[in-house]
């Protein structure tokens, strides 16, 4: 196992370095503050609903570790006009991933590029990196707030 | 200084000679916790093949003897902190622990309403969330002494805080972040003039130099066991006599009583008062031989190598590109903080692991020492006497490796 290829490969550290949709959305009822009291990793995630439950607009602001930045920036990339009940789907799946209950070579997923997560399982310190983003976006969703990982 | 032998010590703990997914260890957590020299685990194992039974309970001859092993301990421990009498010393579960102790009995009898206790703001968690939450209980009021960007505390800040109001005055003697090594002494002092007691946290400061608690004067004086060698499960509160004498208990139960009966119950005297129901015997035990170990090898002879490892570590990481060094007092114990402009903290603990060399990231149990610095973490490199130069240049090779990763 290594780090550089199972962690800390290029499109990560890509969007660790130039993060996505890294910006507030102003007029939205639809945001969470997610905290991580383990490393003090902080992801703000803002969405825009548009009719029909269809994310229109996702955007995070914060800090963090490379992992946790840039599963924010993709997971935004990735989230844009999906709808909420995709979106739903796809965290549970992405949770599975990291945890190593799902493994995306073998079994059905709707994870696309996210499966570039996959080697976070071998760092279980890290899992909460990967998933701080996910776990604010389904905060987000169900209303405003804030969120802590456990 | 005479020659310090490094490798005779290496040899001492068997940890040291373990391997990392397939590179040799190098453990640079020692603020956190520390391994144990054979000493102190061939103690435990003989004792609890030999020698085991409960203490201060029954009259076999079995009990008789461990009592009277459990209460050498006590005896080790008084003379290693230089406290006037055994009976000063009350075993804990951890500095945590002992902290609780002191901030519950002692507020429970002293802090009332309008009442100020004073801390600072390096204070590790352990000694501020107890006085925080006894403040909002008792309303009573919490003030911080602000520190330097170096991390000393501002003494004369400090002495702006201090009052009649003052009760007590909690501070650490060594950051577990900054490494700063504080004025314990003239704090006393200066809350003894106030008509303040003081508590000295202890747990960085006693593996790493030479204890006098009646020098410094402190009312109190809290460490833990598993940072200086010995068993994790173990601790100390230091307490002056009288003022142990005239407090409530903190936990109570079976062994800390005088007498229980249906209307009414009374106490032991300390420092059994503190000390109920059945204690960590074995570990208890260990901690003495840890403490025969440390005095075997002499404090200051640690304390002379750790500062020239000190020195050695501060030097090599300096020169590190973008590597920013958080505390940097004159006076420090082994302890290196650092951010890098290329990493998270998070994510170079996770690299140099795979390097084989284990620091810590985070907040340090610390959070308002990491507000201080606008920083929500900080990796930290902590040097004990088993640690040598090359490894802290394996240190410095693995957060080339960071550099490269994140170039």
């Amino acid at each position: 196992m290594s780090y550089q290829n199972e962690l800390y490969q290029q499109v990560i550290l890509d969007h660790n370095k130039n993060p996505r949709n890294f910006r507030e959305i102003g007029d939205t009822a639809h945001s969470c503050n997610g905290h991580n009291p383990l490393c003090g990793d902080k992801i703000n995630i803002y969405l825009k609903i548009a009719p029909g439950d269809v994310i229109e607009d996702v955007s995070f602001t914060g800090s963090g570790c490379a992992i946790s930045k840039a599963s924010a920036s993709l997971m935004t990339t990735f989230l844009k006009g999906k709808t909420l009940a995709e979106a739903k789907v796809v965290f549970e799946e992405f949770h599975k991933m990291v945890l190593g209950d799902l493994d995306p070579a073998t079994q059905q997923h709707h994870l696309g590029k996210l499966t570039i997560f996959q080697g976070v399982r071998e760092f279980s310190s890290r899992i909460k990196c990967a998933s701080l983003a996910w776990h604010t976006l389904i905060c987000a969703i169900d209303k405003t707030g804030e969120t802590t990982m456990e | 200084m005479p020659h310090f032998d490094v490798e005779k010590i290496r040899a001492d703990f068997p940890m040291l000679a373990a391997l990392e997914g397939g590179k040799p260890l190098v453990y640079l957590d020692n603020a956190a916790t520390t391994h144990k020299p054979w000493a102190v685990i061939n103690r435990i194992r003989d004792f609890d093949s030999k020698e085991y039974a409960t203490v201060r309970r029954g009259s076999y001859r079995l009990g008789e003897r461990a009592t009277d092993m459990f209460e050498q301990t006590r005896k080790k421990v008084q003379k290693f902190i230089n406290a006037a009498d055994p009976r000063e010393i009350i075993f804990t579960s951890g500095a945590t622990q002992s902290i609780n102790l002191a901030a519950y009995s002692f507020g429970k009898k002293f802090i009332g309403a309008g009442d100020e206790i004073v801390v600072t703001h390096m204070e590790h968690h352990a000694n501020f969330v107890p006085w925080q939450l006894l403040c909002q209980e008792k309303g009573a009021v919490l003030r911080i002494a602000p520190i330097t960007d170096s991390g000393e505390i501002i003494m004369e800040e400090f002495a702006k805080l201090l009052g009649p109001k003052t009760k007590l005055v909690a501070v650490t003697m060594c950051s577990n972040v900054l490494g700063t090594v504080n004025p314990v002494k003239a704090i006393c002092k200066m809350a003894h003039d106030a008509g303040a007691k003081a508590l000295v946290d202890g747990a960085q400061s006693t593996p790493h130099m030479a204890i006098d608690v009646r020098d410094i004067d402190c009312d109190f004086y809290a460490f833990s066991g598993h940072k200086m060698y010995g068993p994790s499960g173990t601790g100390v509160l230091y307490g002056k006599y009288e003022l142990l004498d005239a407090l409530p208990p903190y936990v109570s139960g079976g062994d800390m009583i005088n007498a229980v009966s249906i209307e009414k119950t009374t106490f032991s005297k300390p420092p059994i008062r503190f000390e109920a129901g059945t204690p960590a015997i074995s570990q208890v035990i260990g901690l003495g031989a840890a403490v025969d170990y440390l005095a075997g090898i002499g404090m200051d002879n640690i304390a002379a190598y750790e500062h020239e490892l000190l020195e050695y570590g501060t030097k090599a990481l300096s020169a590190v590109p973008g590597l920013n060094i958080i505390g940097t007092a004159p006076h420090k114990g082994a302890i290196i903080s650092f951010t890098m402009d290329a990493a998270h903290p998070h994510d170079i603990v996770t690299i140099i692991d795979h390097e084989g060399v284990c620091v810590r990231g985070g907040h340090h149990c610390a959070q308002p020492l990491m507000a201080r610095y606008g920083v929500p973490a900080t990796a930290r490199a902590s040097l004990a006497f088993y640690n040598t130069k090359p490894e802290i240049d394996q240190l410095v090779k693995a957060l080339h490796k960071v550099l490269e990763v994140f170039a």
